[in-house]
């Protein structure tokens, strides 16, 4: 069992701001992240923020389950016991299903992005970009500058509700002029969304039709809440509701990043840098934050149309982990109604992909979480213990199955 | 560079790959069928769909995703 006065569960953005911050206590720190090396999925092992001195990173380490108290129990380590406890999970990408997503070379545009950074040669090939949000630019031009040929990039949010954002948060304007310099040449749709992909070739709503090697069409964010879920954080909306020291409803956990409102790279420096601070009892200087309004505005800009609600067909797959189709699972009444008769969201992934479906498709209020928050080899859930030495003979046991 | 088999195939795999970026490298879009029989292959790249799951050295439903390459690796594809 490894001790410690803090740990921090996600080692990206978030995570590496607060072990910065929560470094300079002098308490002992233990940082924990499921990937081979620090920086989450935006850095993805080539953090810009170091790992400070005298903190314990734990990598490849999956939390499956995190108790009060707080012990924490990950695979590869074991269990960590923690004083007080700051959660940086991140976020993934929201899927929405439309005819043919469950098709191979269609994935999440951070998908693409996370294989190209982990070996997967993207040069020469065709890729498409399509759902929504300031990730599709992001990966475009990442993947561009790998060589891939972006055939299009098809932002299912029209403009007139993207340009107010820049109004607003004139500051982010120079970081989306840079991320469009970096793509000149490739058309940029917006207002358009897919319709269906057949035959390595995908239909958009503007009627094109276009052939590549990789879909790569994510519509946004979804947090990562399953641990705070757990401990019986408080989640506003979804997100992990949090004072202005980013503590939790739960005393000694904090929460820091997109958990607690999809709003980018600067927001979750801030939040990690204040939750380090506030977990290590050092002064937390809370200035007037603007990332509050951007989380808002960024949520707006690019609300999901409700067209895209009616893309799936009867026989189009929701629950790709149990083949769920459409047809199943429209008739049910909400999320625990449609576990118990079609078996959605029971499958290895836990409702991680259609939980978020059928909260947008049909307002499914999401279940709650239990352990093990992850598949697990059952060796990981059996508690070796030494026991103590028998006092009496075994045969007074009478406990014996071959009497 | 580990030298690894996908099925028939032996492929050398830079050591800072994943299983799933050589994979799709090789033109393996396939990694699992799902329940009903659909080829189904890599969605989140970030190991939480689970849709990459590939049996690795004997072991079933390893994450194609989150695995790196080492010498001698055998993956079974459908």
């Amino acid at each position: 069992m490894t001790e410690c006065d803090l740990a921090i569960l996600g080692a990206g953005p978030a995570g590496l701001a607060a072990a910065r911050a929560a470094s300079r206590s002098g308490k002992s720190i233990v940082l924990i992240d499921e990937n081979p090396a620090t920086g989450g999925q935006i850095w993805r092992g080539n953090a810009r923020l170091p790992l400070p001195d005298g903190v314990q990173f734990l990598n490849t380490a999956r939390v499956y389950d995190v108790r009060s108290g707080f012990e924490i129990d990950c695979l590869a380590h074991g269990t960590v016991r923690a004083a007080k406890l700051i959660l940086a999970t991140g976020a993934r990408e929201l899927f929405l299903p439309f005819p043919g997503w469950t098709q191979p070379g269609v994935m999440g545009a951070g998908a693409l992005q996370a294989l190209a950074k982990s070996g997967l040669p993207v040069s020469g090939k065709r890729v498409l970009v399509a759902g929504s949000g300031p990730l599709l630019l992001a990966v475009a031009a990442a993947l561009r500058e790998k060589g891939a040929r972006i055939v299009g990039i098809a932002e299912q949010a029209p403009l007139r509700r993207i340009l107010p954002l820049f109004r607003r948060h004139p500051g982010k304007l120079p970081q989306a002029i840079r991320l469009r310099s970096r793509l000149l040449g490739v058309r940029y749709w917006t207002g358009v969304w897919p319709l269906r992909h057949e035959d390595g070739q995908t239909v958009l709503s503007n009627g094109r039709r276009i052939r590549s090697d990789f879909l790569a069409c994510g519509f946004g964010l979804v947090p990562n809440t399953e641990v705070a879920q757990l401990l019986g954080c408080r989640l506003d909306e979804g997100f992990v509701a949090v004072d202005s020291r980013q503590q939790t409803t739960v005393e000694g956990v904090y929460c820091a990043g997109e958990p607690t409102g999809i709003g980018g790279l600067e927001k979750a420096l801030e939040e990690g840098e204040r939750a380090g601070a506030a977990a290590t009892g050092q002064t937390v200087t809370i200035r007037r934050s603007h990332t509050g309004g951007f989380v808002r505005d960024l949520a707006a800009a690019f609300a999901i149309r409700p067209q895209l609600y009616d893309l799936a067909g009867p026989d189009t797959i929701l629950c790709r982990c149990e083949d769920v189709p459409y047809s199943a699972m429209a008739p049910m009444r909400e999320w625990r109604n449609a576990k118990l008769q079609t078996r959605c969201g029971m499958g290895p992934c836990q409702g991680r992909i259609c939980g978020p479906i059928g909260a947008h498709l049909f307002g499914w209020k999401p279940d709650g979480v239990r352990p093990p928050l992850f598949p697990v080899p059952a060796s990981a859930l059996v508690r070796v213990e030494t026991p103590p030495a028998p006092e009496n003979d075994r045969s007074d046991s009478g406990h014996s199955l071959n009497p | 560079m580990p030298r690894i088999r996908i099925g028939e195939r032996s492929i050398d795999a830079p050591s800072d790959a994943t299983v799933a970026a050589v994979m799709l490298h090789a033109g393996i879009g396939t990694f699992r069928r799902s329940e009903t029989g659909e080829p189904r292959g890599p969605l989140c790249g970030i190991g939480l769909c689970m849709e990459c799951r590939v049996t690795i050295d004997g072991k079933p439903h390893q994450l194609a995703c989150q695995t790196y390459c080492r010498e001698d690796m055998e993956i079974v594809v459908p």
